[in-house]
């Protein structure tokens, strides 16, 4: 058994940003737990530039944006171990791993963050009719394997979904050298950003066929087309507008999962909306002592953002093993009336920090307000030109109006369009 | 005299932008924005659009297949294809650091090709 205040599960931003604000804060035996062979995460094959325009100021690509953290962590006295596993959580906080050089790991940790990340929803998750042949891949596995290693998956390729790693992707395949012939997207918007669209599709004359879905593949040993057909408003495919389209590959991004398996063997409740543990101001889980933060709490547009919760929950994890940390009587978060989610989802009363309520609506909306209530009473209200899921949104709430709340008292959210 | 669309991306708003050309080909009118980041987007999109270029380009004798690179600005919006080809044939030896120089002045734009990892 190795003792260490703090242990990290992820290498990704949303786990180097919680390790160094742990180490700021003065927390001296951290250790961070990697999977892959280098730290970074997914950032070190998103080779775009468009990360850090929050947090840096500037636009860097992925690789530049993990590499200023893997530079800082560097100078630290933090514990990095890659090509390591961990397995388990236990009640006490011990975390399990394994890998190659130490075998099997025992941690004993005062304070664990769960930074794990997310996944990409696979093809086995939507019902698609056609045999299993090569060619249907994710978007991010796509993404890898031109990016990481170098070779292209396909000539001809279809995109089903307009997430942004779907829109990136129709880019990429387009400037080396493929024919994108068209991006589906079963719901009437995209759930990229605009910029993406723009920059990824429109600079190119790639289609973007919105409330349109892939319903059948064709081809055995490889994709040699799939069938397209137009949805109702209920998501249902319209059988007279299918059509056949012919291509070798087909890529999906149609949403990430949180990767919360570790979360769930440790019995933390998950949020039923974001899919990621509830948490409160500092992250914390209904886990004394165990904090979550990055994609695996919630599914983030921004890795700045990422880095920003992140070194919130840094924080809540250090005043944790310091004793430092309030935590009490709690008031509930709700978000409703198109409001889908709110993160965190409890607040301490006696917090000591001004909180961000994290949300996203569930439709697009234009000159809309945001309303904020608790006990019939509003707390604030703020107008927006434009709300749409693609984008996440928070409201500011002072830490006097919390600690002046009654007991069991709820924060709701709303929209007011 | 001609009429186009756009829509901007200089902030997550997206507004829908109008933009009046001449026949020569210069900006009459922009309408549509709501603030001078959009009207500033307008006007170069319909003048001389750029953008900033990533890929990857090959790594010899390293265990990495390729290093991703990036244009250290933007390169006008019409060269990005001829780039890629430029980019395409080069190489580098391993190791490589982030800021490498790995192709100057790309096609004469001025523009260096600079690495944004390390690759060993």
């Amino acid at each position: 058994m190795t003792n260490f205040d703090l242990a990290v599960v992820g290498g990704g931003p949303a786990g180097m940003a919680a390790a160094l604000k742990a180490s700021e804060e003065g927390i001296e035996k951290i250790v961070v737990l990697e999977r892959a062979e280098t730290l970074g995460g997914i950032l070190e094959q998103c080779i775009h530039t468009g990360f850090g325009l929050h947090y840096f100021g500037e636009e860097l690509s992925g690789p530049e944006y993990a590499g200023r953290f893997i530079k800082l962590l560097e100078d630290t006295n933090i514990v990095v171990k890659t090509d390591t596993m961990v397995l388990d959580i236990a009640d006490d906080n011990t975390v399990t791993a394994v890998n190659k050089t130490d075998g099997l790991l025992k941690i004993s940790a005062k304070a664990v963050v769960l930074a794990m990340g997310c996944r990409e929803r696979p093809r086995g998750a939507l019902s698609i009719a056609g045999s299993r042949g090569a060619g249907i891949m994710t978007a991010g596995t796509a993404q890898k394997y031109v990016n990481i290693d170098g070779y292209m998956p396909g000539h001809e390729v279809v995109i089903l979904g307009s997430g942004d790693i779907g829109l990136i992707m129709a880019r990429r395949m387009t400037l080396e050298g493929a024919k994108v012939k068209m991006v589906c997207e079963l719901m009437p918007y995209s759930g990229g950003l605009t910029r993406n669209i723009v920059q990824c599709l429109e600079d190119f004359d790639i289609p973007l066929k919105l409330s349109t879905t892939v319903v059948a593949t064709h081809g055995k040993e490889r994709l040699e087309g799939v069938t397209i057909a137009k949805v109702d408003e209920k998501l249902q495919p319209i059988p007279e507008t299918a059509e056949y389209v012919p291509c070798d590959t087909l890529m999906l991004s149609v949403g990430l999962i949180p990767e919360n398996e570790l979360s769930k063997n440790a019995g933390l409740t998950l949020d039923r909306i974001t899919n990621g543990p509830k948490v409160d101001e500092y992250r914390e889980t209904e886990h004394k002592g165990v904090f979550a933060c990055g994609n695996v709490l919630q599914v983030h547009d921004l890795v700045d953002y990422v880095t920003e919760e992140s070194q919130i929950a840094g924080l809540g994890a250090a005043k944790f093993i310091k004793g430092e940390k309030i935590s009490g009587d709690c008031i509930g978060t709700n978000g409703i009336n198109g409001v889908r989610y709110i993160v965190p989802q409890r607040i301490n009363r006696e917090t000591d920090t001004d909180v961000k309520l994290y949300f996203r609506v569930g439709a697009v909306y234009t000159n809309a307000s945001i309303v904020v209530e608790a006990n019939g009473e509003t707390i604030l209200s703020k107008k927006k030109k434009k709300l749409c899921p693609g984008e996440m949104e928070y409201v500011l709430i002072k830490k006097d109006v919390i600690a002046n709340l009654p007991k069991d008292s709820v924060i709701t959210v709303r929209v007011e369009a | 005299m001609e009429k186009r669309e756009l829509v901007c991306v200089a902030c997550p708003l997206g507004c829908g932008i109008t933009v009046t050309l001449g026949d020569g080909g210069e900006v009459l009118e922009v309408t549509g924005n709501t603030c001078k980041r959009g009207d500033a987007y307008a006007r170069s999109e319909c003048t001389a659009p750029t953008r900033s270029l990533t890929t990857t380009v090959r790594v010899e004798g390293g265990k990495a297949y390729v290093v991703p690179v990036k244009s250290a600005g933007p390169v006008p919006k019409g060269m990005m294809f001829d780039c890629m080809k430029v980019i395409n044939q080069a190489s580098v030896k391993a190791p490589v650091k982030i800021g490498d120089v790995v192709i100057k002045n790309v096609l004469g734009t001025g523009v260096d090709i600079v690495a944004t990892n390390n690759a060993e």
